[in-house]
């Protein structure tokens, strides 16, 4: 399988909401019809580029994130590609009947960019840290989900998001850390096509998000055990890539799916709904399991919530043995 | 508040009576209807559509259309009769209300030419109006170019109709709030002030006590009208034009089920549509 350009080392750290504000600056700069509006959530770059560029364009709407969805699908009415940003929680959790009846309903052109999204945010505790977003927002029909591996793919995501006519909801991680860069510049992204990181033959494992990385790097390791694994990046939750998830299932015969958000209906649910219909596999979910995150640092959270790097690695082995003992 | 009594209401009034009783004949469609919404709104309806707003029934999507976002999404069928009247689509079209498949769903959709917000959700249409507000201020400035949003003339105005119970909603002041950070005196909410909710009167339910005094104190110019007296409609319509700076209210004290005598002043929020209410409904509604 064609595989991207990797970074020499994972060991560059870049953050994800910075070059989602780089790419909004530049398509700000080109197109007039791109406005950034805020729910008292910091801007960033985008702030001071636009209050000298463009300040018309740029609103903040206080701490009111149903008013935020809300008007900016007023303003994408009006003709205006809106990028509403917001914490993820808020986001989902204050304004769902907003994004279902104003957004996606009417396919307004509204870009909303929940950030500090998942339990690794860690920093604020299970308050602030969404874990559902993905299951939840996954049911309602017409919305594009896009959830970035890496700063690089966070870029080419806000470009193909703000080219994509309709609503796209963007996941991004904690605006406040940096995260391993996985890609090189040259990334060819699209939405909807899974990104094959690294190709395998005895087992998947589907991940999304910042956890891209730390799936890569479990396969790495299992390979010294013998084992060969293909990693996915899902960077488009919505659509689902099928026919990856599809191939996936039939050469490798097994499926894990990691992500940064309940194992209940998210990127795990999706695969394990396509595949029991489509063609069956054994598939273990990673992620977080029916519980809530805690206040820690992102490296504790992640311990606590059992997502780091060997758990994936345990994921995937019990996945092949399941495998190999129901092939007998 | 100046009264007028000429030609132009006169015409406003009769045109609001035909609304009335065409709105009746599309809630028959579904057999049950928003009747104390649709006729308690319906003069104001009236006044916008057909004359203080600018749009183009031949070219709904036009830029610089005027806006009206109905709310209290539930009053459509007052919408649909009205817009069939203007010419947005076919008469014979209101016979598909509520039929699946059809442009005229129960609740006012963008599916329907001339509607340009999907309700049903109550307590949200502010916030797009709001939205739409600032859109057309940011429209009328050349592309990053540095200035203040409201110091510009706007593109074009937008009319919000929202009930008195919907005002329960949260998102309506948060809305209402935004409105006048923003000072978009180019949108005009009318308060569709009549007295009754879902359940019951908006005093039982949940008395928000006086909207006008809220309202002014996040920001706003109010008038009270009689909202089922025309020519206060048109004047204080008239009226919210002329406000700079600020967003404006009118709030409009309404009879729930206006136009109808037997109806009038009950909860006949949604309610059957018989052979018997059509028949007293023409009479009532006769010219």
């Amino acid at each position: 399988m064609k595989t991207p350009h990797l970074r020499a080392t994972r060991d560059v750290a870049e953050n994800l909401y910075a070059a989602h504000n780089r790419a909004l600056i530049a398509l700000a700069r080109r197109d007039p019809r791109i406005v950034s509006t805020y729910g008292d959530f910091g801007p960033g770059e985008v702030g001071q580029v636009f209050a000298k560029e463009c300040p018309d364009r740029i609103l903040d709407v206080g701490i009111a994130e149903g008013h935020l969805i809300t008007s900016a699908a007023g303003l994408a009415g009006a003709g205006f590609i809106p990028f509403a940003h917001c914490h993820g929680i808020f986001g989902l959790g204050r304004a769902y009947n907003q994004i279902r009846q104003n957004v996606a309903y009417d396919l307004r052109n509204v870009k909303i960019i929940l950030c500090n999204c998942g339990v690794i945010w860690g920093i604020l505790g299970p308050s602030h840290q969404v874990i559902e977003d993905l299951a939840a927002l996954r049911a309602i029909p017409r919305l594009t989900i896009l959830s970035p591996a890496d700063a690089v793919s966070s870029e080419k995501a806000t470009y193909a998001a703000a080219e994509h006519a309709g609503p796209v909801i963007m996941r991004l991680p904690s605006t406040g850390d940096s995260f391993p860069a996985l890609y090189t510049s040259d990334l060819e992204y699209e939405i909807g096509k899974a990104i094959c990181v690294r190709d395998g033959s005895d087992a998947t494992i589907l991940a999304t998000g910042i956890l891209v990385s730390d799936a890569l790097t479990a396969a790495e390791a299992l390979e010294g055990a013998g084992l060969s694994v293909r990693v996915l990046d899902v960077h488009t939750i919505k659509p689902l890539d099928e026919a990856a998830v599809l191939q996936a299932a039939r050469e490798t015969g097994t499926l894990v799916t990691v992500e940064d958000g309940t194992v209940l209906g998210g990127l795990g649910g999706a695969v394990a709904e396509l595949t029991a219909e489509r063609f069956p596999v054994f598939v273990r979910r990673v992620g977080v399991k029916d519980r809530f995150g805690e206040s820690g640092k992102p490296a504790e959270v992640k311990e606590v919530c059992e997502l780091t790097v060997p758990f994936i690695r345990q994921a995937v082995e019990e996945a092949v043995e399941a495998k190999v003992k129901r092939g007998k | 508040m100046i009264q007028r009594n000429d030609a132009l209401v006169q015409d406003l009034e009769a045109k609001a009576r035909k609304l009335r009783l065409d709105s009746l004949f599309v809630m028959k469609e579904m057999g049950i209807g928003w009747l104390g919404g649709s006729f308690s709104s319906a003069d104001v309806v009236t006044a916008l559509l057909f004359h203080h707003m600018r749009h183009d029934p031949k070219n709904p999507q036009w830029p610089g259309r005027d806006r009206l976002i109905m709310s209290k999404g539930h009053s459509c069928e007052v919408m649909y009769a009205a817009l069939a009247e203007a010419g947005y689509f076919p008469r014979e079209e209101l016979k598909t209300y509520s039929h699946p498949g059809a442009r005229l769903q129960t609740h006012v959709n963008t599916k329907t030419p001339g509607i340009d917000y999907s309700g049903g959700s109550l307590g949200l249409g502010l916030s797009f109006a709001v939205g739409s507000a600032a859109g057309a201020y940011i429209h009328s400035a050349d592309a990053n170019l540095a200035a203040q949003v409201r110091l510009r003339a706007p593109r074009y105005r937008v009319y919000c109709i929202v009930g008195d119970g919907e005002c329960n909603e949260g998102q309506v002041w948060e809305a209402a709030a935004n409105a006048s950070h923003f000072r978009l005196d180019n949108l005009t909410v009318i308060l569709d002030s009549n007295r009754y909710q879902s359940t019951g009167t908006v005093e039982k339910t949940l008395n928000m006590l006086s909207l006008a005094d809220k309202l002014r104190s996040f920001g706003w110019e109010v008038r009270e009208i009689d909202g089922n007296n025309m020519s206060e409609v048109v004047a204080a319509l008239e009226w919210a034009t002329g406000v700079a700076g600020k967003p404006q209210a009118v709030i409009a004290h309404t009879v729930k089920g206006k136009g109808v005598p037997a109806y009038e002043n009950t909860n006949c929020h949604f309610i059957k549509i018989t052979d018997e209410l059509i028949r007293v409904g023409q009479e009532a509604l006769k010219a």
